[in-house]
């Protein structure tokens, strides 16, 4: 039987929604599954843990080094955890990207990144080339599977589940060589880019800062985060954690609306699962309108007032 | 001070790959080649490192086919010192690259390895994570500001919730995002010049590097495609068709 390892994503206080997405996969691949916190302090989010269906056991690894989760720290413990597991998974996020590709390379196994597909338990799909191709790809078995999951192309798990919570200790040698400095977060009301059911982007066509106000007023009204190019990122309009598209979030919302935002390959890898895309552009051959479910061709600044003007009479 | 920078050869990032008809990989007979975008920032920021003032000798190196020489010829010519190619036709999956480099480490003795995050062929994201396990050395991936003080770098990363800075001390491996630096344009000059620099050829099997184990490609299929391309008139149309779709 499979016994698979699923390493929880959390920020200290609250578990990450990734979580339960990779839980799916886990699920899809089939067999018994374990998650696994490491904290200083993991009670409330191996509380929430243990509400994820499928899950039947949560490892608590509590220790004073684990409050920030540095690859370097948690590498040595994941990989004393793994044995015995056949997979170790976790979410394809910057977390995941940082912290599993080390504990592969000490378990002496090639990684599978961004699963999209479980086709069995040593079967995956995953994309290449910034998603122009989908790639069936066979794993050796032994010593383990390790991969990442691609969150846009799984849905969140359940939360009925009652799985046991359990605290285990890991003999690991924690290196020094790595320190956490600070984290540089913007706190906003606003809903998560990552898991928001609506997000409303903006490109280099916003033009500065100062008008991506419009852009935020609009994500206001339609209740949906607020994301962005790489171009709006760079010429410094919002700040890089809004960046949509291949070196950036992919994202699968209900709605995704791109607002003076060509359509470079690079940006439409990021969007591509979303259900529906509207795009607002002035340039009718923009390539997004290519994609985009609904096209509007012409002028943001009069375009989204007019929006917002319509939507407050629904 | 030496710095090693890894340089992929890939599809450029401006093609549309398109996967063969008969499913066995992507078409790339006279597809425009380059060096993987994030390697060129690489070894940009090494150049830099050096132009603030620390003493280094910077190596560019490559994994793969005769081909890649073109790459290492450009990245001698923006200001690398030597080339370093470990040529081979194989299919180089991320775990067999970091144990190459990981050679290419010990026999140069380096002080920092600089790679990409990702090479945009393979998004695989692992190389340099995989490279700072089995070097037993710390990693700060997703650079987008390095500070290098005594043997300390203080790396700005950029993750998912907003910036994180972590201090890492030397010998270590760091891997660059979009926005740690803009390449700098190589000179007709350099070019020239760079065809005298040293690149040295050398076979994974002269490495001594056992084989890792590697994914089995099966298949290539394109994604499914979206059905786009609908354009309507004016706002309340824009409205209607929202509401056509269920979602408003
Ligand atoms: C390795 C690599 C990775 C990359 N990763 C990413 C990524 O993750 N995400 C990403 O987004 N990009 C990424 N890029 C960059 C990408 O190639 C494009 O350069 C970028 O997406 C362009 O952003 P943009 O559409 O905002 O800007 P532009 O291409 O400049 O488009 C601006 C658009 O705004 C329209 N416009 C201007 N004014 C108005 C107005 N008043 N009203 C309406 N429309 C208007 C214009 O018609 C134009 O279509 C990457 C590039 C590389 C090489
Ligand atoms: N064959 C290779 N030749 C040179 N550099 C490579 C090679 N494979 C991986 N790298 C380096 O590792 C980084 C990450 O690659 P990957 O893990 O494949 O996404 C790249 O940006 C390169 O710097």
């Amino acid at each position: 039987m499979n016994r698979i390892l699923v390493i929880a994503e959390h920020d200290g206080k609250k578990l990450n929604p990734a979580t339960a997405k990779a839980v799916s996969c886990a699920s899809a691949v089939g067999g018994e599954i374990d998650v696994a916190v490491f904290a200083a302090n993991a009670s409330a989010m191996a509380a929430a843990a243990a509400k994820l269906k499928g899950v039947k056991r949560v490892l608590k690894i509590e220790r004073a080094e684990n409050v920030h989760q540095l690859a370097a720290v948690l590498t040595p413990q994941i990989v004393k955890l793994a044995a015995g597991y056949t997979h170790v998974l976790a979410p394809s996020t910057t977390f995941g990207k940082d912290v599993l590709p080390r504990a592969a390379a000490f378990l002496g196994v090639q990684q599978v990144s961004d699963v999209m597909k479980v086709i069995d338990a040593t079967t995956f799909e995953r994309p290449m080339y910034a998603g122009n191709a989908i790639v069936t790809v066979k794993v050796p078995p032994s010593p383990c599977i390790v991969a990442t999951v691609r969150t846009a192309s799984w849905q969140a798990c359940s939360e009925d589940g009652n799985a046991e919570i359990t605290a285990v200790s890991t003999d690991a040698v924690i290196p020094s060589h790595t320190r956490f400095v600070e984290l540089k977060a913007d706190v906003s009301d606003r809903p998560d880019l990552q898991s928001a059911p609506r997000v409303v982007s903006g490109g280099r066509g916003v033009g500065s800062k100062e008008n991506f106000a419009v852009i935020y007023k609009f994500a206001d009204k339609l209740g949906a985060a607020v994301g962005a190019s790489r171009a709006a990122v760079d010429a410094g309009f919002v700040p890089n954690d809004l960046q949509v598209g291949q070196t950036g979030k992919i994202i699968a919302p209900e709605l995704y609306v791109a607002v003076g935002i060509s359509g470079a390959i690079q940006h439409l890898t990021g969007i591509k699962d979303a259900r529906t895309i509207v795009a607002i552009n002035k340039d009718p051959d923009a390539p997004i309108f290519q994609v985009a479910d609904i096209g509007l061709v012409g002028d943001l600044f009069k375009i989204l007032p007019e929006l917002e003007k319509e939507l407050d009479k629904i | 001070m030496k710095i090693l920078v890894g340089i992929k050869r890939v599809i450029d990032f401006s093609v549309r790959v398109q996967v063969k008809k008969d499913g066995t990989g992507v078409v790339s007979d006279g597809v425009k080649m380059g060096i993987n975008p994030f390697d060129e920032i690489a070894l940009e920021e090494a150049l830099r490192i050096r132009e603030r003032g620390t003493q280094a000798e910077i190596v560019a190196m490559s994994i793969g086919p005769a081909d890649c020489q073109q790459q290492l010829r450009t990245a001698l010519a923006m200001g690398a010192d030597r080339a370093l190619l470990v040529q081979s036709t194989d299919t180089i999956q991320p775990l067999m690259a970091a144990r190459i480099f990981h050679e290419l480490v010990k026999r140069e003795n380096a002080d920092l390895v600089i790679l990409g995050k990702q090479a945009i062929d393979d998004d695989s994201n692992q190389t340099g994570q995989m490279l700072a396990a089995l070097w037993d050395r710390p990693q700060a991936t997703f650079a987008s500001k390095v500070e290098f003080k005594d043997k300390t770098l203080t790396v700005t990363r950029e993750v998912d919730a907003g910036l994180e800075v972590i201090a890492v001390d030397l010998p270590a491996v760091l891997t660059t995002d979009l926005r740690l630096n803009t390449p700098r344009f190589v000179k007709m000059p350099d070019i020239m010049k760079a065809r005298s620099k040293p690149l040295q050829v050398l076979k994974p099997e002269e490495l001594g590097v056992i084989t890792a184990p590697k994914l089995e490609a099966t298949n290539y299929a394109p994604p499914p495609q979206r059905v786009g391309g609908k354009k309507v008139e004016d706002v309340p149309a824009l409205i209607r068709a929202l509401k056509q779709r269920g979602v408003l």
